[in-house]
């Protein structure tokens, strides 16, 4: 049981890194963003390339993988999105399921449609018990780097002076170009690094989660829920709700694999009629 | 006569004039009509592309007049196909009550999850829409006994349309039996949204704290609007499920939803011909995207999509129509 509650906090983190570029740009900039997991899809098939083929080292591949997933987004943000952001709802879903069907073909042009693994070093591959608890290398290892950042997030959104500027730039863009604040500068900023983090998700959770080009539609509601459920009170929201997830996933898919992500989807269905603005709402956001 | 009569006389003269129905509107039906008797090679493809058509139509009702952006609409689309073939294959083989008690189911669901679309801003609806799609999407996979499961509905044999017609394989009496209930709903469509009622749904969409204002009861029109297009796209879906004898979990899969967005936006929202203008157009441009790139099509469409929302439907629409307009103005 601790096994699978261990299991599901390392699914969580994972959801996190991913997800915390969106909970940003969906979350506080109100740009309805659906292809976000295409930029997670990015970092995976990067790593790939990487690793299986032109044979760089796992831990090489990985800061990699964040730098090209972040200038993938730098580059769409500044020619595609800035455009996007002042558009209708209706609009910018469109364009962003555009982005996905877009990404989703390319990629099975260029890797082809069937599923990917990342070679991993094998000392990844082993397992310890502790007091009764048995846990992969490699979830250690997720749960680590995930804990860093999310660590490192918060501490950049909350203490900053980049944070304070972003902060400021979301809640009244206006107001903040007046106090001199480079508001396009913040944003594209911000895009950036969430399509990075996204992709070092998606690079680190290759194995576990599944790696084929229809990755960004299927883990989608997933993004969404975390984003949703973790409302826009800074990072500390869709951290807890992504680790929620993550064991809610695990382990009801272990004790009540009949219902499959039946409960996942149930669960946000309610959430969202308890607490249209997510759980850990804050005041004055929008 | 008062100035206040007067008033109230140019109002309603305006909106009787919008409701009209025009020349172009009859041409369009005589059209539809010809192709019945026209192209009876082309009656399997014609049949899907007038039930897609009614089914944007129905998303049409949602998003061009009550304003509410769904991602999940292939959830009432899907719901039809099953209610229909479950119908069909067990008690109910005749075509036209099988549909009319689809239309009352999909209506019933429609109505319980309206109440979910009511809060929320247009994230919190794009999220519930799309999670109620693919729960039953779930559900529909999880009951295998009562669905197929993966391997789909098999063996729907609908009895004789109206005792007398019997479908045929080359889609006959399947695409005069879609036209028609197509017809005779957008008929009904059309006159509920130049009706007062359609009328002031939308002014809900164009500014509902306004709207209630003046006396609107906003989350009743709402609620009327979301089953009605729901009741649409189950019968969009029983035609489905009737007319090809089958019924995948396809039918309930998120890119449904997504093509569905594409084909209104292609015809445009907001004028009730959308939906069948925007099917026609997203089939022959997808059988020409297929033909060049079979596998990969789907990033054509991707294109197009960005294409549209980067350029400006409006401005796309806008060099044909004042084309026409000028070759109007010179023929006049």
């Amino acid at each position: 049981m601790l096994t699978n509650l261990f299991d599901g906090i390392a699914y969580g983190m994972l959801l996190f890194v991913m997800a915390s570029g969106l909970s940003v740009t969906l979350g506080l900039m109100n740009l309805i963003n659906l292809a976000h997991g295409a930029f997670a899809m990015a970092g995976g098939y990067i790593t790939v390339a990487l690793v299986n083929q032109a044979g760089v080292p796992f831990f090489a591949a990985l800061p990699l993988a964040f730098v090209l997933s972040a200038l993938i987004g730098l580059v769409m943000e500044r020619t595609l999105y800035v455009h996007v952001y002042r558009k209708t709802h209706l609009e910018q879903v469109m364009f962003s399921i555009g982005h996905v069907f877009m990404a989703m073909s390319a990629v099975s042009f260029v890797m082809g449609s069937e599923q990917k693994f990342i070679t991993i070093p094998a000392f990844l591959d082993a397992r310890y018990e502790v007091l009764g608890v048995s846990m992969g290398a490699y979830r250690l290892l997720i749960v680590a780097v995930c804990g860093v950042l999310a660590a490192t997030l918060q501490y950049v959104v909350a203490r900053t002076r980049f944070g304070a500027q972003l902060r400021a730039a979301v809640d009244d863009p206006v107001v903040a170009r007046g106090l001199g604040i480079n508001v396009d500068v913040v944003f594209a900023a911000t895009f950036a690094v969430g399509s990075g983090l996204a992709g070092l998700g998606g690079a680190l959770g290759a194995n576990l989660l599944g790696l084929d080009p229809t990755f960004p539609v299927k883990y989608l509601i997933y993004f969404l829920i975390v984003v949703a459920v973790g409302g826009s009170s800074g990072m500390t929201g869709p951290l807890v709700a992504a680790v929620l997830l993550g064991i809610a996933d695990v382990s009801g898919k272990y004790y009540l694999p009949q219902f499959g992500s039946f409960m996942i989807y149930l669960f946000m269905i309610v959430v969202l009629l308890w607490r249209p603005q997510g759980l850990f709402a804050r005041a004055g956001g929008r | 006569m008062s100035a206040h009569e007067a008033h109230l006389a140019a109002a309603s003269k305006a909106l009787r004039d919008v409701s009209r129905v025009k020349p172009v509107e009859i041409l369009f039906w005589l059209a539809a009509l010809a192709t019945f008797f026209g192209l009876p090679d082309q009656y399997l493809l014609l049949n899907e592309v007038v039930i897609t058509g009614l089914f944007a139509l129905s998303l049409d009702l949602v998003i061009g007049y009550g304003g509410i952006v769904s991602l999940g609409h292939a959830a009432f689309f899907g719901f039809g196909c099953y209610a229909a073939g479950l119908l069909t294959k067990f008690g109910v083989p005749d075509p036209i009550l099988g549909l009319v008690l689809t239309a009352g189911m999909t209506a019933l669901l429609g109505f319980v999850t309206s109440f979910l679309v009511l809060r929320g801003s247009d994230l919190t609806r794009i999220m519930v829409t799309l999670s109620v799609g693919v729960l039953l999407g779930e559900i529909a996979n999880r009951l295998p006994d009562l669905t197929g499961g993966a391997d789909g509905l098999q063996g729907v044999a609908p009895g004789l349309l109206l005792g007398r017609f019997e479908f045929d394989i080359f889609g006959q009496v399947a695409y005069g039996y879609s036209l028609a209930v197509t017809f005779i709903l957008f008929v009904i469509a059309r006159r509920f949204v130049f009706s007062p009622f359609g009328w002031s749904i939308r002014a809900v969409k164009q500014n509902a704290l306004r709207a209630s204002s003046i006396g609107i009861h906003v989350n009743r029109r709402l609620v009327v609007v979301y089953t009605l297009a729901a009741a649409y796209a189950g019968v969009a879906g029983a035609l489905l499920a009737q007319t090809t004898s089958f019924v995948s979990l396809d039918v309930l899969a998120f890119h449904r939803s997504a093509d569905l967005l594409l084909i209104l936006i292609l015809g445009g929202t907001g004028y009730l011909y959308g939906g069948l203008v925007g099917a026609l157009l997203f089939k022959i441009v997808q059988d020409f995207l297929s033909n060049l790139t079979p596998e990969y099509w789907e990033f054509w469409i991707g294109l197009i999509l960005v294409s549209l929302v980067m350029i400006g439907r409006e401005r796309i629409v806008a060099v044909p129509m004042l084309l026409w307009r000028r070759l109007r103005g010179a023929s006049a």
